[in-house]
């Protein structure tokens, strides 16, 4: 694996997901704040939840690069469309498995069945993270494809 | 008084109404009544912003209790912004009947509500949620729910109605959680009213106002808004309605002086801190109103969908009166940081920058007619009251230089001032009628209202003949009994309609009179005055002299902190004379 470019083009898209979503957001295309999703996972208080969950959604986008990476590696090439498609792959899996499944283990979030409790207070995604905007979805799977894209156009397999 | 919320704008004061049955019976609401007869009864929890509703029928007594609770800190994820609504019993047996219609955008985007069962009643916004949770079955339609509730003595039910912009979004807990928040908040409040160091005469009063100030500032800033309405009219079935969720700079000097007067130091910091910080995006020139986050685009435009309250139409949004040129504003920037360096506050480079620039504008367009504090629009005048705001600015200006806190051009301030106060005594003053009038050399000698403040901001001693002549006009020809006008009725001020007596006018004129010796009268001016709050305390921007109503938008920040810093007055002044006796006797 190429540890430089999984490092480098990782934190890019990474970046550039982030952006995107946050745009998403700025644009109310969905109310889904990644960052926050995450970070409350380790403290209930707003605003160092949102510091906390970036640094573990960089993270989770370098672990993820190398996923992408060994994919490439398997394959000894990688282009943008390459990426796009794992992407899509990733964006899917996040959308119906990946979001329903995070009130089993995030420990603030409520559960869809049971409903809220003193502390485990925070709105469930549904199925496709619906709950948090009708075009949730959509944006999920335009930041992945570009997160896959551009890992897919920068990185480069060693042969 | 019958248990509707009738207007909420979410996230913040200028955001877009939810709730607007305010301007509109359409235009939604939050209700909360019994469905028998009933009598109804209100309060605000002692030294709180917690109202208390009590409903009285045949059957029983219930009250119903709303607050915006104050976040525990430590504890579990809040929302964003919470409206909580507790039902109590407290005798027999109260049937309520309960309606909720969100009418999003001032009801102009369609309401979609969702039934999220366990996760309360949904109903999503461009910008947010909103939630609606409660421990009361409701009926769940399209764009409203609905629900009845018995509630028997000694029984409580929460209703909660939460706003987040992000998600995942917080579900408040009901039931014992919810009447925690509630008892959190009421201690809450009754802390911070503690902090209140006033020690004079109608502290109740004057605690009350501090406490509706303290809803008017919006937290994440500092800014405190002129009121969170827009268009309650001025004069009922007329067109003088305007938006008020704005910061409007005139007001600064008088709110620094009212929060520092009576012990909160802190908030006016963080209020000036607002103010030389939103003022950057227009420096040196000073914009006449904000946003809470020292926007500048606050463009006017009519909502013709809305009937307006009492038919009063039309309803604004946005204010005009950002376009206009106030000097007086100039001279109240000045006179407000003035009072944050006498408390020991340190202005640093790019405010000295600010500081300095005011005093240049100052300079440059004090010979300009203006449009003066109220607003008119009926076209720019010298107005006295802004050429001696401008005169404040200078000498308020020079005055921190001489503390060491900034550097100015010391004998081009200097040689401007002198030129401004002589153009006051000269222009300003008619001798024929005896007082100063409204603008310069005005043949007809209109008195103004605004002139009250000369002695507060130091122009003139409230002992000096002419002040007190022209405070004798102002109570002749502007007063009716303890209510003063801003001005005649027939000045042209570009609109049509006779508009009530402005409130804190009448503060202005107590003011005047204790700073003259005239402390008895001032007094008995006071409580009168006083009378004409409404059942809670609160206090719009203008009062009917006929009916007593409140008239234009409510509360109003300006006239609450009018009452504060008479009330100072009148307490320093009353303590002078009597020591002044004491050292007689």
């Amino acid at each position: 694996m190429n540890r430089r470019d999984t490092a480098l083009w990782g934190f890019v898209a990474t970046i550039v997901l982030t952006g995107l979503l946050s745009s998403s957001q700025a644009l109310r295309l969905t109310r889904m704040n990644i960052p926050y999703m995450l970070g409350t996972m380790v403290s209930a208080d707003r605003d160092r939840a949102k510091v906390v969950g970036f640094a573990m959604h960089l993270l989770n986008g370098w672990l993820f690069a190398a996923l992408y990476a060994a994919a490439f590696e398997s394959w000894r090439r990688a282009t943008w469309w390459l990426g796009a498609g794992i992407g899509l792959i990733h964006a899917v899996f996040v959308l119906v498995a990946g979001l329903p499944l995070l009130p089993g283990i995030h420990p603030r979030m409520a559960s869809i069945t049971s409903g809220p409790t003193p502390t485990r207070n925070l709105e469930p995604p549904g199925f496709m993270a619906l709950n948090y905007g009708a075009r949730t979805p959509l944006s999920v799977v335009v930041a992945h494809l570009a997160y896959g894209a551009i890992l897919g156009a920068f990185y480069r397999p060693r042969r | 008084m019958d248990g509707s919320i009738d207007w909420l704008c979410l996230p913040r004061f200028d955001s877009p109404s939810l709730f607007g049955a305010l301007l509109d019976d359409a235009a939604g609401h939050f209700s909360i009544r019994p469905r028998a007869p009933f009598s109804v009864d209100r309060r605000y929890a002692p030294h709180t912003n917690v109202v208390e509703t009590t409903f009285r029928t045949a059957a029983g007594r219930a009250v119903v209790r709303d607050l915006m609770p104050v976040a525990e800190r430590g504890g579990e994820a809040v929302p964003e912004h919470e409206l909580l609504r507790e039902v109590e019993g407290l005798e027999g047996s109260v049937e309520f009947e309960i309606e909720y219609r969100p009418r999003p955008n001032y009801a102009r985007d369609p309401t979609r509500l969702d039934d999220g069962e366990v996760l309360g009643v949904r109903c999503a916004l461009p910008g947010g949620l909103v939630t609606l949770r409660a421990d009361v079955d409701l009926y769940v339609g399209a764009t409203s729910a609905a629900g009845r509730l018995r509630i028997r003595g000694g029984e409580r039910r929460y209703l909660s109605l939460t706003f987040d912009r992000d998600a995942p979004a917080v579900l408040v807990g009901l039931g014992e959680a919810a009447r925690s928040r509630v008892e959190h908040t009421v201690g809450w409040w009754r802390a911070w009213s503690d902090r209140c160091t006033y020690d004079g005469p109608h502290r109740d009063a004057v605690v009350r106002s501090a406490l509706a100030l303290k809803l008017l500032t919006y937290a994440p800033s500092g800014a405190i808004i002129a009121a969170p309405t827009t268009s309650l009219p001025e004069v009922v079935g007329g067109v003088r309605n305007w938006d008020y969720r704005y910061c409007w700079l005139r007001d600064a000097s008088f709110t620094l002086r009212a929060l520092f007067g009576v012990g909160y130091a802190e908030e006016g910091m963080a209020f000036l801190s607002w103010l030389l910080h939103a003022t950057r995006l227009t420096h040196p020139e000073l914009q006449v109103v904000y946003d809470v986050f020292g926007g500048t685009r606050i463009d006017e435009q009519e909502l013709p969908h809305l009937a307006g309250y009492a038919d009063s139409r039309p309803v604004r949004i946005g204010n005009g009166a950002s376009g206009q040129f106030q000097l007086d504003v100039y001279g109240e920037v000045v006179d407000a940081a003035g009072r944050y360096a006498a408390l020991g506050g340190r202005f640093d480079g790019d405010q000295k920058r600010q500081l300095v620039g005011i005093g240049e504008v100052v300079c440059a367009r004090w010979r300009e007619p203006d449009d003066g504090i109220w607003e008119p629009r009926g076209g720019r005048r010298h107005h006295t009251h802004s050429k001696v705001l401008a005169w404040v600015a200078l000498n308020g200006l020079l005055g921190l230089d001489a503390a060491g806190c900034i550097r100015v051009p010391v004998e081009r301030f200097r040689r401007e001032a002198d030129a401004i106060r002589d153009v006051v005594d000269r222009q300003a003053w008619n001798p024929t009628a005896g007082s100063f009038t409204q603008v310069l050399d005005d043949p007809a000698a209109e008195p103004d209202a605004s002139l009250l403040t000369l002695p507060l901001y130091g122009y003139l001693p409230a002992t000096d003949p002419r002040m007190r002549a022209t405070v004798r006009r102002i109570r002749r020809q502007l007063a009716t009994g303890p209510l003063v006008h801003r001005y005649r009725h027939g000045v042209d001020d570009g609109l049509v309609g006779r508009e009530g007596a402005f409130g804190i006018c009448s503060f202005w004129l107590v003011e005047a009179m204790a700073l003259a010796g005239e402390d008895e009268p001032a007094t008995r001016l006071f409580e009168e005055t006083l009378a004409c709050a409404n059942d809670l305390g609160l206090w719009a921007e203008e009062i009917d002299p006929t009916s007593g109503a409140a008239l234009g938008n409510f509360p109003q920040a300006l006239t609450h902190i009018g009452l504060i810093n008479a009330a100072l007055t009148l307490r320093d002044a009353s303590r002078a004379s009597g020591g002044q006796s004491r050292r007689d006797r």
